[in-house]
């Protein structure tokens, strides 16, 4: 009979185990009073990031509201892996309009509820990165332009995963997706190009803006709980690997995830009133090559008709990260 | 209370009695007078409690109006024009949800080229929608629908436009009778929603629906207006014990009983026609008027029961098919399905351009001798036209079009005659 030991701590990583924090610094996640807002039985792909950032927001945003909570969705994979008739994964009051429009549905739901004095109902507008970078990106800048009392939360997997892994403008440079095809000189998508929600969002000078990926729910619960405790128009932007737009297995989403994050790929911050307050420092800074090279979508890039200097582009492009958030730390090497 | 008043901020103040909760709003002409005055009923705390949001578009618009009718609050906007037609997505998806928003429409023309007034394209194009549309022919009947409005979009878990003419109701003073707050609220009580975003009942809106489901939900969505067609008098007469007055129905018609000639046709320039008929009467024409206060749902029982005695009629309309010819008119046939009337159809006002009654004199005179074409267009400039043709004919690079009219009629010859 094959067993295996216990270990209190999980080898080779820096991550303690909940059972050794005390019971009001676990997780929600870890509580078996969570609220399991996106309940199991849903239709995501195996290994989806999104589904899993979304079940980790949620349930802090329900865990910091007591319940209370509405959600206004975008469409998109969260959308329709949740929701397929007459069957609904959510436990909570759930509401999807279009595509384009989920911010300003829930400024419309955030007015209903002042109006009515009931303030203690607290409201999250969510999409992934097309419906949030492109097609809702005024509804969105109009939300925060006003304030809005919403909490905005965007799955980003760097493209149109639920129409067959489309660019988006959160698409990065080289990448491969169905309408940048790693042909001609410069294959998959072109440099130079993209948008920066995070900082376009501070820009709006809102209360709170801030990244997280789903390699470090730990923190991202942090930043929605932290979130839910303000008012007014608030932005996270959470990085989800996509194992089928990416072409990376199912089971390394949360290694891609950090991977990005180590790399300088995606830096994870938080700002207030349009400043940064905090980073989240690399550990151990890694070549951007780590990260490229288990990606199919980057396939191109190595092997027989190698791109090197492609490579160098996007590692010129984590330095610059590094450097402008001030990713590195004493401890980082 | 009587009032002269401009219809826009008569419109405001009824739109205030019916106690909106959450007003969305975003500036385009004709309605603009409309969302202004209610913004500032509400910025001074006269209307209350109401959220006026300002929003970046119109789509943002219908969508915050989306958002708070889902989560159980009543809900206004008003639009027109380009306004409209930005907002479609959403508007679509109103009805879908089955949300009972009210807005206005201060119809206005569609461009390009850019035009700010009024005919009836805009929420013509927004026939099959799913919303209901109610057209007002005068600044007291738009008041009046607004109220009805409300009550029957709530019965029925449906979102409905009323429609008046930019400009020429927007715009114009006149003598409104501005009903009661109390008369107001004996006739619409307080908003109780069909489904509601509730963390104490949570329920998903919006899901995804195949094949198994669709064509069901889209059909309740045409058995809700039929149950329109029933509610729509019925609310009516209430109206009319409430407030004294008749306004709104399905359809009203004028010196009809004897009319070998019909003139059918919605809004404000039904007023314009029923002076021509009065003068035509005078005259002893045999020519009598149908006007359609609702053209969704199309009352086509009604509009057949007008016309059955009828020998021909004539739809005017401030509406084009491009590429085949009137849109309410094809309706009116359908409705006429069968008897075999002669019918006839006049394309007028498009862009703002004048119906005077001189030009109706004529085009009616000719459809009682049966002398017009299936479709006339009213007063148009067929000079300016065959010589654009022309132009375009003799060259392949003859430039824009609206550009090249605007040319050859200068700028005093643009003067309507």
């Amino acid at each position: 009979m094959s067993f295996q030991p216990v270990k209190f701590y999980q080898t080779g990583t820096l991550t303690v185990g909940n059972r050794l924090l005390a019971p009001d610094e676990r997780s929600v996640q870890a509580n078996q009073m969570r609220s399991n807002s996106i309940n199991s039985g849903h239709r995501a792909c195996q290994g989806c990031g999104e589904a899993l950032g979304a079940r980790y927001a949620i349930d802090a945003a329900m865990a910091e509201s007591n319940g209370q909570l509405i959600a206004v969705n975008a469409t998109g994979c969260l959308e329709v892996f949740s929701t397929p008739y007459p069957e609904s994964s959510w436990q909570v009051p759930w509401i999807h309009s279009l595509f384009g429009n989920a911010p300003a549905v829930a400024t419309g739901v955030m007015a209903a509820m002042k109006v009515k004095g009931k303030t203690e109902v607290r409201v999250v507008a969510q999409g992934g990165d097309g419906g949030t970078t492109d097609i809702g990106f005024g509804c969105l800048s109009g939300m925060f332009e006003r304030n809005d009392d919403v909490l905005y939360i965007c799955y980003d997997n760097e493209a149109y995963m639920n129409t067959g892994v489309q660019r988006s403008s959160a698409t990065p440079p080289a990448a491969r997706t169905a309408t940048t095809m790693p042909v001609g000189a410069e294959p998959g998508n072109v440099f130079g190009q993209g948008k920066n929600v995070p900082e376009i969002a501070m820009a709006h000078n809102i209360p709170y803006v801030a990244t997280a990926t789903v390699a470090d729910l730990r923190d991202l619960e942090f930043k929605v709980r932290k979130a839910m405790r303000m008012h007014g128009a608030r932005y996270i932007q959470v990085f989800v690997p996509c194992p089928l737009g990416w072409g990376t297995a199912s089971h390394d989403t949360i290694r891609m995830a950090r991977l990005a994050k180590e790399t300088g790929m995606f830096p994870v911050f938080e700002a207030e009133h349009g400043e940064v307050i905090s980073v989240l420092k690399i550990r151990h800074r890694l070549p951007v090559e780590d990260y490229l090279q288990p990606q199919k979508r980057f396939a191109h890039l190595f092997g027989k008709h190698a791109h090197p200097e492609t490579v160098a582009r996007i590692q010129a492009i984590a330095d610059r990260n590094i450097r402008k958030y001030g990713l590195l730390s004493e401890e980082s090497s | 209370m009587l009032k002269q008043t401009e219809g826009s901020k008569a419109v405001a103040e009824a739109i205030a009695l019916c106690r909106p909760e959450v007003i969305c709003a975003y500036p385009i002409s004709p309605q603009t007078h409309i969302v202004e005055a209610l913004g500032e009923m509400v910025k001074s705390g006269e209307l209350m409690p109401c959220e006026f949001i300002n929003v970046e578009s119109e789509f943002a618009a219908m969508s915050v109006a989306i958002g708070a009718s889902a989560a159980g609050a009543r809900s206004y906007t008003a639009t027109a024009s380009q306004g409209l037609l930005f907002m479609v997505e959403a508007v679509y998806n109103a009805s879908g949800l089955g949300l009972p928003i009210v807005m206005t429409v201060a119809n206005r023309a569609i461009g390009a080229p850019i035009n700010i007034w009024n005919d009836h394209s805009d929420s013509l194009s927004q026939r099959d929608s799913g919303w209901m549309q109610l057209f007002a022919e005068t600044n007291q009947e738009a008041v009046d629908l607004h109220i009805q409005a409300f009550r029957l979009a709530e019965e029925l878990s449906m979102p409905i436009m009323v429609c008046m003419d930019g400009f020429i109701l927007t715009h114009a003073f006149e003598r409104v009778d501005i009903p009661s707050q109390e008369q107001v609220d004996a006739y619409l009580p307080p908003f109780d929603p069909r489904q509601v975003l509730d963390p104490a009942e949570p329920v998903s809106i919006g899901a995804m629906v195949g094949p198994e489901a669709f064509m069901e939900v889209k059909y309740l969505a045409h058995a809700k207006q039929m149950q329109a067609l029933e509610l729509i008098p019925q609310l009516s007469a209430e109206f009319k014990k409430v407030f004294g007055r008749d306004s709104g129905g399905l359809v009203r018609t004028y010196c009809a009983d004897d009319a070998e000639t019909m003139i059918v046709a919605m809004g404000s320039v039904l007023g314009t026609i029923k002076d021509t008929v009065d003068e035509m009467r005078a005259e002893g024409h045999k020519i009598g008027v149908l006007g359609i206060v609702s053209y969704r749902p199309f009352p086509l029982a009604e509009v057949r029961a007008a016309l059955m005695n009828c020998k021909r009629f004539i739809v005017l309309e401030k509406s084009l098919a491009v590429g085949m010819g009137g849109i309410v008119a094809t309706d009116v046939r359908m409705a006429v399905t069968g008897t075999g009337l002669k019918g006839f159809t006049a394309i007028a006002g498009l862009g703002g351009r004048p119906i005077p009654k001189a030009s109706l004199h004529k085009l009616f005179r000719q459809a009682e001798k049966e002398e017009l074409p299936p479709v006339t267009f009213l007063d148009l400039d067929w000079d300016a036209v065959n010589k654009q043709l022309e132009r375009e004919r003799q060259n392949r690079h003859s430039g824009p079009i609206a550009e090249n009219i605007l040319h050859d009629k200068g700028i005093v010859s643009a003067k309507f005659g």
